[in-house]
């Protein structure tokens, strides 16, 4: 076993695990931050993938001892910081992503919607294929990848303060 | 019987408040913020993990195994083997040909002959090493005519018959030689589907739980709980009602989860003996080798044309490669031919199929079940009947159109049939007439139609009970909560439930709780397979609510002393059609009827109406309702790479009514986005040793966002009479016409027909090739 200490969604948590465990086995069964999925376990799929330092990073190839001093984001992470940044409901990715169909089975969507807010802090308004590039490293079996794009331009366009994320019921 | 009762398409109010709309789904929040809990996410004190071992042979008999060395290994609590769980169990009653663990035998590389559980992971993997076993090697067949032409031994050798044929059907209907003879055109050909698979991101998990008082709760990744819980009930000898099965959150199926599988009957059995919670994760690599993936096929097709192009006569010789275990495949061979008989009228018409055994993972339903394949190739065939009789693609599949309210000639009824508007949407938006043969070469553009089940008419297992159940219990504090047995596997089965109920209750979709797929709480529902759900569990929950409604809308009328036609529940409130002023919150109107009628709950069923041809066989492919698809597909050809570049898909599909156009698009973009992957990136196969290819996510290329094309969904309602508020299928359908639309796309482009799948650079450069090589000859 081997202790560590990791900046988890701004808390510094201190954990033990076994020495060879990746930071994903650490998120999920050492904290139980299960948000974050394995789908494949090498780099393949992207479910696992968190923001370390504000980068999209596959936590399944990342050993946790690696992680220590860098500020890990993880699914959990991203309404709470919205609402301390004085935003309502969940983050604005997370809203558009809900709110336009983008979540089927939900699965790969941790990853996804990380990699969304990553592109979006660094690029407020990105055209379609600099979305597609994006998130071309998140696998999504579900949905063909339209509605996560018209996701991810909602949650721009909302971000922006033009108005609330498109597709709403009423 | 209730059950049996049509509710109509039409509004419970006249004009529908929340069907129709778009809709946040129950669980969308959960699912965005990682509350949503999946199998594996899951964890009980005292849990142990466990691993299983695997053979590395394609075929071999067992003589012993030695576990003695794994028990012993500090932290491992417990190795079971083949003795340990004789019972054979199988998703299809009449075929249980599988055992958790290999009792005698092993039938393909990755069939699982041991299992261990230990307290964690590595010493489960640890223990699994120190298994002996001993095998007597056997030739292993890896493509059906190996396993036909060479019948010893065996595969299976306890089966009917002995010749590694896993089912075979032949139907014949209508004149098919009178149907040949009158045909001005015969064109026959060869086609090849090759083997893919669902890769639901999520791998399938399994948690176990047993108590010391005999009760056994299972947690899984299923899409199937009923099914799962009786044959667990049979493969450890338990009375079902100390079993419960419990479906957590599910990271996708697409057909790969809706077979009862090993790990379910390993955690439980481990559990029983150990006395502690036990699971079971499936590596990436495991899953691969659990498969149930698409069927390769080899299908010889002939098609009899007039003139004008109306069909005379289609006869099929489809040859199925089953792998090394039944699973669904006596459907799956019904399918490859009973599905095919719309949306076009066929005279006659002749299938002969044959699934055959072979040592490779086993296949099963995928995605259009059975269908997808001679889907492919019939389509192709005929764009190649329209283009030798200088037809229209477009204009040869509306001659042959069979119109709705109509029978197959396999005897299938059909009732809404939107196809007709679904070629005039994709050849409207595709700009077909002004594009088509106007592309430079080396793009085109391709259609290609299809049809398929909503929901099959009989269950898997023979009763006469209900197909689908709901209960709905309402609550003083305004909240609906409903109870269904159907698998919501992220198609939004649960939410499409509450859209319903929340529609005839006058109510908004987020007061209506869904509780699903739990054995002991929610009545059966058979499982998310054949597109049934929507239709299905959908109509049960309309008949459910439709009760409570009136009882409501009964007690509000008295109290008000009006009449009951002027109470009308809307928007979250009861009001008075005759006065404005007179309105009350649901929740006072709940209170209300629960005064006038005690504890307000009630209960919907769904059963399917007798359908079906009068012959062996003709209840499969039998659907209260079918859905319809167009697809049209562009592509770009690179004559140096031979790299086929699939740019869009316009997908247009009969969903009878989309209850929520949102979910209903999802599903018609992920179909087309899994056929496409089909057609051009992914293949399931072994090598020379029956050892898989690539049993990763790298190497089975599954489309990135970068790799698959636009995707436009149009959605057409044609209004079924039976469907919930006239609602058919969309999650499977839309997926058939990706794969010959490409084909006949990439004939559009540069002249080749692409005749196997998948359409690799390889293929295109030989067949361009061929093309020149026919061309010089002919100069």
């Amino acid at each position: 076993m081997r202790a560590l200490t990791l900046e988890i969604n701004g808390d510094e948590v201190r954990v033990a695990a076994p020495g060879h465990w990746t930071l994903l086995e650490v998120l999920r069964y050492s904290l139980g931050l299960t948000g974050s999925k394995q789908g494949c376990d090498k780099g393949d799929c992207g479910a696992c993938t968190v923001l370390v330092d504000g980068q999209p990073v596959l936590s399944c190839l990342v050993p946790a001892a690696l992680a220590e001093g860098k500020a890990i984001t993880t699914i959990e992470g991203l309404a709470p910081a919205h609402r301390a940044r004085g935003g309502a409901g969940a983050d604005p990715v997370q809203e558009a992503f809900d709110a336009c169909g983008a979540l089927q089975c939900g699965f790969c969507q941790p990853g996804m919607m990380l990699s969304a807010r990553a592109l979006l802090d660094r690029d407020g308004r990105p055209d379609r294929e600099t979305t597609r590039q994006a998130l071309s490293g998140n696998l999504c079996r579900c949905t063909g990848y339209e509605q996560i794009y018209q996701a991810v331009e909602a949650a721009a366009v909302a971000e922006a303060g033009d108005a609330a994320p498109a597709g709403e019921a009423d | 019987m209730a059950a049996r009762d049509r509710h109509g398409p039409d509004a419970p109010w006249g004009e529908f408040q929340v069907v129709g709309k778009r809709h946040r789904k129950v669980d969308g929040m959960d699912k965005a913020t990682g509350r949503a809990l999946y199998a594996d996410d899951l964890s009980l004190p005292g849990m142990l993990h466990a691993k299983t071992l695997r053979s590395p042979h394609a075929h071999a008999r067992i003589r012993s195994i030695d576990t003695s060395k794994a028990a012993a290994l500090k932290g491992v609590h417990a190795v079971l083997t083949g003795a340990d769980l004789p019972v054979k169990y199988g998703v299809i009653p009449w075929t249980p040909d599988e055992n958790a663990l290999a009792t005698d035998k092993v039938r393909f590389i990755g069939d699982e002959v041991a299992a261990v559980a230990a307290v964690d992971e590595d010493t489960a993997n640890a223990a699994l090493e120190l298994i002996e076993v001993d095998y007597e090697l056997l030739p292993a067949r890896l493509t059906p005519e190996e396993a036909l032409a060479n019948p010893e031994p065996p595969i299976h050798e306890d089966g009917k018959r002995r010749d590694n044929v896993s089912k075979h059907v032949e139907l014949e209907f209508g004149e098919l030689a009178a149907g040949f003879e009158q045909a001005d055109l015969v064109l026959e050909g060869d086609y090849r589907f090759h083997g893919t698979t669902h890769a639901a991101i999520e791998p399938h998990c399994a948690l176990a739980q047993a108590t010391p008082d005999g009760r056994l709760t299972l947690w899984s990744s299923t899409q199937i709980t009923h099914y799962v819980h009786r044959e667990l009930a049979r493969v450890l000898e338990l009375d079902p009602t100390r079993i419960r099965v419990v479906q957590p959150n599910l990271g996708g199926a697409f057909g790969g989860k809706s077979d009862p599988f090993s790990l379910e009957f390993i955690v439980a059995k481990l559990a029983m003996i150990t006395g502690r919670p036990v699971k079971l994760l499936w590596t990436r690599e495991e899953v691969f080798y659990a498969h149930r993936g698409r069927h390769p096929m080899q299908l010889r097709y002939r098609t009899g044309a007039k003139e004008d192009g109306r069909i005379t006569a289609v006869d099929a010789e489809i040859l199925i490669d089953g792998g090394s275990y039944s699973s669904f495949g006596l459907v799956t061979t019904y399918y490859s031919g009973q599905l095919l008989t719309g949306p076009y009228d066929f005279p006659a018409y002749r299938f002969d199929s044959t699934r055959v055994f072979t040592n490779k993972p086993p296949c099963g339903p995928k995605r259009g079940h059975g269908s997808v394949q001679p889907r492919f190739a019939f389509e192709s065939q005929l764009d190649e009947v329209a283009a030798a009789l200088s037809i229209d693609p477009f204009e040869i599949r509306r001659r042959n159109f069979q119109g709705g309210d109509t029978e197959t000639v396999n005897g299938q009824r059909i009732t809404s049939n939107g196809f007709a508007a679904c070629l005039d949407q994709v050849e409207a938006a595709s700009g077909w007439r002004d594009r088509r043969g106007q592309l430079p070469r080396g793009r085109g553009l391709g259609v290609a139609g299809s049809m398929y089940i909503s929901g099959t008419n009989y269950p898997i297992y023979p009763n006469h009970m209900p197909q689908a159940g709901i209960q709905i219990k309402l609550d003083r504090s305004g909240l609906a909560t409903v109870f269904t047995g159907g698998n919501d596997i992220g198609q939004g089965s649960s939410s499409v439930v509450a859209y319903l109920v929340a529609e005839e209750l006058g109510m908004k979709p987020e007061d209506v709780r869904v509780v699903a797929a739990d054995t002991d709480l929610c009545p059966v529902d058979l499982g998310a397979y054949s597109s049934r759900v929507t239709f299905m569990v959908g109509n049960a929950a309309i008949d459910a609510a439709r009760k409570l409604r009136r009882q409501i809308v009964t007690a509000v009328a008295e109290r008000w002393e009006v009449d009951e036609a002027r109470v009308r529940l809307v928007g979250g409130a009861a009001v008075d059609l005759e006065d404005a002023e007179r309105g009350i919150p649901t929740r006072d109107a709940f209170h209300i009827a629960e005064e006038r009628f005690d504890t307000l709950g009630a209960t919907g069923s769904y059963n399917t109406p007798h359908l079906g041809g009068h012959y062996r066989g003709g209840t499969i492919g039998a659907s209260p309702a079918y859905s319809f698809t167009a697809h049209v597909a562009e592509v770009t050809v690179d004559e140096e790479t031979g790299r086929i570049a699939c740019d869009k898909v316009w997908i247009a599909h009969d969903c009878g009514r989309a209850l929520n156009p949102m979910l209903v698009a999802g599903q018609m973009e992920g179909s087309a986005y899994m056929g496409v992957a089909e057609a051009l990136m992914e293949e399931h196969a072994v090598n020379r040793f029956g050892l898989h290819q690539g049993p990763n996510l790298l190497d089975y290329r599954i489309p990135t966002a970068v790799d698959t094309p636009e995707l436009q969904a149009l959605i057409v309602e044609s209004i079924d009479p039976e469907g919930p508020y006239g609602a058919k299928e969309a999650g499977e359908g839309p997926l058939h016409p990706a794969i010959p639309a490409i084909a006949n796309a990439v004939y559009d482009a540069v002249g080749i027909r692409l005749r196997e799948l998948p359409f690799t650079p390889a293929k295109v450069l030989k067949a361009l090739a061929e093309q020149r090589a026919r061309e010089a000859a002919s100069c």
